[in-house]
Parts: C-alpha cells; sequence; structure tokens
C-alpha cells in the first residue's frame, strides 16, 4: 500500500475552446472542456488540469464560466491557472470549482504570491509551474509560454517555491514538450529528489514507456500529458493497465 | 433528508454539494447557528489550514450548536479538515482548540516523505465499516493533507500510511470523518458518501 502514480490529462483552453499548440503559433482546435473532461474523469484519470493559455483580462469570464463546466463534469480533483496574477485572481477561479490553483509567470515576478495563496488556500492547493530549459549544465526557468529567459536556476526556484508555501511543482520540460521524445527524465530526478513536495513531470509525452520510466527514473509522483489523450492516440485505462503490469503502482479504474 | 453543510468559507463546500447531488440527496449550505441546530444530519468539509476553520467556528459562534446537535445524535461526516476538527488540538495551530469529540492531537505527518501527502491512496481495514461498506478493500481514495490523527487506536475503523500510520476513517456512535476527500474519490468516493446517506436516513 503506497500512494499512487498519477496521469493527469491537460486542457489548454483558449477560453471556451481546448487548444492544441504547435510550435506555439498555429492553434487548432481540439474539443469542448467539458466534453473531454467527462471523458478523462470516466477513464480513470487521476486528476485534470485547465490552462488557460490565452490568460488575457478580457476572456477571464469565458474561463471561468469553463472552470465551472468542466468541475460539474468531475469527480477527480482539479487545477486551474493561466493568468492568475493576484490574490483574487485565484479566489475567482476556487469559487469557480478549482481545487488547487497553478501560477507561473506571476510568481517569477512576485515569488511572495506562492505565499499569499499558500496561506489563503493551503499549500495543497498551490501548484507551482515552472518552464525548465536546459542550458550548459543546469536549468533556466523560462517564462511567458516558455519563450523567455527569467535567468534564474530553475531547481533554486524550485526549493524557494517550497519554502514560499506551494505543495506541488508542475514541471515542464521546455525541450521535450510538443516533441513527443518522451519526458525529461534529467531535470524531473533532479528537482524531484530536491523538493519535499509532489513534483508532476510534464512535457513530450507519447508512449506508455515514456511514463514507465518518468515514475521510475524520473522518481515523478505524477505525469501530466495533452495532446496523446485528447487525439485518442493513448487511452488512460490502457496506459494505467500497461504501468500496472510494470509493477508501477496506478489507481486501476474499475 | 436533507444534509446540512456546514460553509465556513472552505474551498470544497460547493465540490461536497455537487457530489450529493448527483446522488440525488438534497443539501443546503448554512453559516448560521439556528439552521446548524435545526439539521437533520451535518457534513463538514474543509480543506486548507486548520486555523481558519476552528476560527470560523467560534467567529460564527457556530461550535456550541454544533456540538449540541452531534451530542443529540444527528449524523455527522466531518471530511479532511473537518475530521482533524474533532480531535483536542492540532500542531498545524497549536493556540487553538478543536471540537475534542475525539482523544489527542492531530500531528504533522513525517517529514521523511513528501508532503503534502497528496495524491490516491489505499485504506487499513481496522475493523468492519459502515461508511465502507461495498467498496472494494483495495480501493483508492484521494488525499491532499500534511497533518493528520497519528493516534490510531482510538476509533479508526480504517488507516492509511504516509509516513506514519493515521486514521483515515472514524466511526463513532454518530460520529463519521474521513482524512481524504470523498467528493474527488471518483466511484468509491460516491459510494462512501451514499452509505453515508443511508445512514443518517
Amino acid at each position: 500500500m503506497s500512494l499512487a502514480h498519477r496521469i493527469i490529462p491537460c486542457l489548454d483552453t483558449d477560453g471556451a475552446r481546448v487548444v492544441k499548440g504547435v510550435n506555439f503559433v498555429a492553434l487548432r482546435d481540439a474539443g469542448d472542456p467539458a466534453v473531454l473532461a467527462a471523458r478523462y474523469n470516466a477513464d480513470g484519470a487521476d486528476e485534470l488540469v485547465v490552462l488557460d493559455i490565452a490568460a488575457s483580462r478580457d476572456r477571464r469570464p469565458t474561463f471561468l464560466e469553463t472552470i465551472r463546466r468542466v468541475a460539474a463534469e468531475l469527480a477527480i480533483p482539479l487545477t486551474a491557472g493561466g493568468g492568475i496574477r493576484t490574490l483574487d485572481d485565484a479566489r475567482s477561479v476556487v469559487r469557480a470549482g478549482a481545487d488547487k490553483v497553478t501560477v507561473n509567470t506571476a510568481a517569477v515576478a512576485r515569488p511572495e504570491l506562492i505565499s499569499e495563496l499558500s496561506r489563503e488556500f493551503g499549500a495543497q492547493a498551490v501548484v507551482l509551474a515552472i518552464d525548465a530549459k536546459r542550458v550548459n549544465d543546469h536549468w533556466d526557468v523560462m517564462v511567458r509560454g516558455g519563450r523567455e529567459s527569467a535567468n534564474r536556476d530553475a531547481l533554486a526556484w524550485a526549493l524557494q517555491g517550497v519554502e514560499l508555501g506551494a505543495g506541488e511543482i508542475l514541471l515542464t520540460s521546455v525541450d521535450r514538450d510538443g516533441t513527443q521524445l518522451g519526458f525529461d527524465t534529467p531535470l524531473t530526478v533532479v528537482i524531484s529528489c530536491a523538493v519535499t513536495v509532489p513534483v508532476i513531470a510534464s512535457g513530450g509525452a507519447k508512449l506508455p514507456e515514456h511514463f514507465a520510466q518518468i515514475f521510475s527514473d524520473g522518481a515523478a509522483d505524477a505525469a501530466l500529458a495533452a495532446s496523446i489523450f485528447h487525439d485518442n492516440m493513448q487511452s488512460i485505462r490502457e496506459l494505467k493497465r500497461y504501468l500496472a503490469g510494470r509493477n508501477i503502482e496506478v489507481r486501476l479504474p474499475c | 433528508m436533507n444534509v446540512t453543510l456546514i460553509d465556513y468559507g472552505a474551498g470544497n463546500v460547493a465540490s461536497v454539494e455537487r457530489a450529493l447531488q448527483r446522488l440525488g440527496a438534497g443539501s443546503q449550505r448554512s453559516h448560521s447557528p439556528e439552521c446548524i441546530a435545526k439539521a437533520e444530519a451535518l457534513l463538514l468539509p474543509g480543506v486548507g489550514h486548520y486555523a481558519a476553520l476552528i476560527r470560523a467556528l467560534d467567529e460564527r459562534a457556530l461550535r456550541a450548536p454544533l456540538l449540541d446537535a452531534i451530542r443529540r445524535g444527528v449524523p455527522f461526516l466531518g471530511v479532511c479538515l473537518g475530521l482533524q476538527a474533532l480531535y483536542e488540538t492540532s500542531e498545524e495551530a497549536p493556540e487553538l482548540t478543536g471540537l475534542r469529540l475525539l482523544p489527542g492531537p492531530v500531528r504533522s505527518l513525517p517529514s521523511t516523505v513528501k508532503l503534502p501527502h497528496m495524491g490516491w491512496n489505499q485504506l487499513k481495514l481496522a475493523r468492519s465499516s459502515r461508511l465502507l461498506d461495498g467498496i472494494s478493500s483495495d480501493a483508492y481514495f484521494y488525499f491532499a493533507h500534511s497533518f493528520a490523527a497519528t493516534n490510531t487506536d482510538g476509533d479508526a475503523v480504517a488507516l492509511c500510511n504516509h509516513g506514519s500510520d493515521f486514521a483515515a476513517v472514524i466511526e463513532k456512535e454518530n460520529i463519521f470523518a474521513v482524512q481524504f476527500h470523498p467528493e474527488k474519490s471518483a466511484g468509491a468516493g460516491a459510494r462512501l458518501l451514499q452509505n453515508f446517506l443511508r445512514i443518517a436516513a
């Protein structure tokens, strides 16, 4: 008996629709968030993440409505984020039905945001999203959707984020994101073994073997993917059966 | 039968409400002492900081009517912090006093494991349980907490382990409580809530 490794589908939304980024430019429609949420909930997803990639002020009401619609379909935890800059932003996301909020660029700009959220909602509700890119012998924190370097060491930032009150790290490898070459094992193992909170690995997933590897060699507590689930390339149920067959503890849906 | 959800501003009230709706159960949110005094069944959800829950109970004058209702035998279900509140104290806010319906303190889980204890875990059944009736013994439930009732020799009918054993399911007469979130625990959680509704009916 121990904690199961979590499989987490991620919905990137542009307001009301799920979108799929191709090299950050061409975005194509990948479906209705509530429909996908219901499908993943039934297919054995352990959690769901909804990220508003538009993150623009004027589309905020649409995103909150999306969270409400998604939350109504779920009997599993929901994490929401994208464009959360203030405690009030986070409050409206939680009120709309999110169990956890994720912060990224705004926390890099103003790290105290993490403490403010942690005091209000508890550490278990604060997910620090870190986009990391390899530079020589370390990883840099990237902001603004992975496009801009924050000139900050990813490991140091992860440790500081936990110190400030983050209860979980959502770690995306900018080098692997969109490549489908597998998760970034060296990055994930370094961060996961250094911090005292759970780490969700993200970026690069395609095959079931990639998940097995990130759980065993990467020491990830959870693994997140988007397009392979949306496109029905990979069913969550079958992925979990595969992992269970490799003696990796997962929650098998009934 | 109508469940009164004690609404002190916790994040998971809406999720619990939705979970009960899916089961076809009536519920109402309340933070008034009068409504709690008249409740047929009480549910105390809670997530976040222990101090926020205990302070809210006192600031809204809910402690006395809640204790009174529980002592009269009104079926009560505590979820997460709603379980921790039943004990005497918590290391998360040592200056505050809990509801003192169960003995001992709530303690931090050991730092030898990753905290918060976040995700899906299984239970060890200590004795027969009404809340877990019909639920497979290897079912997973969703946990999200760093503190727990590690004094497990009392009223725990099921334990969980994360660094140390802790009480996962409490059943003591009309007092029921779970450290995990049944409202976020898929089918197993829904069945547990249904069992509580049946017990309370």
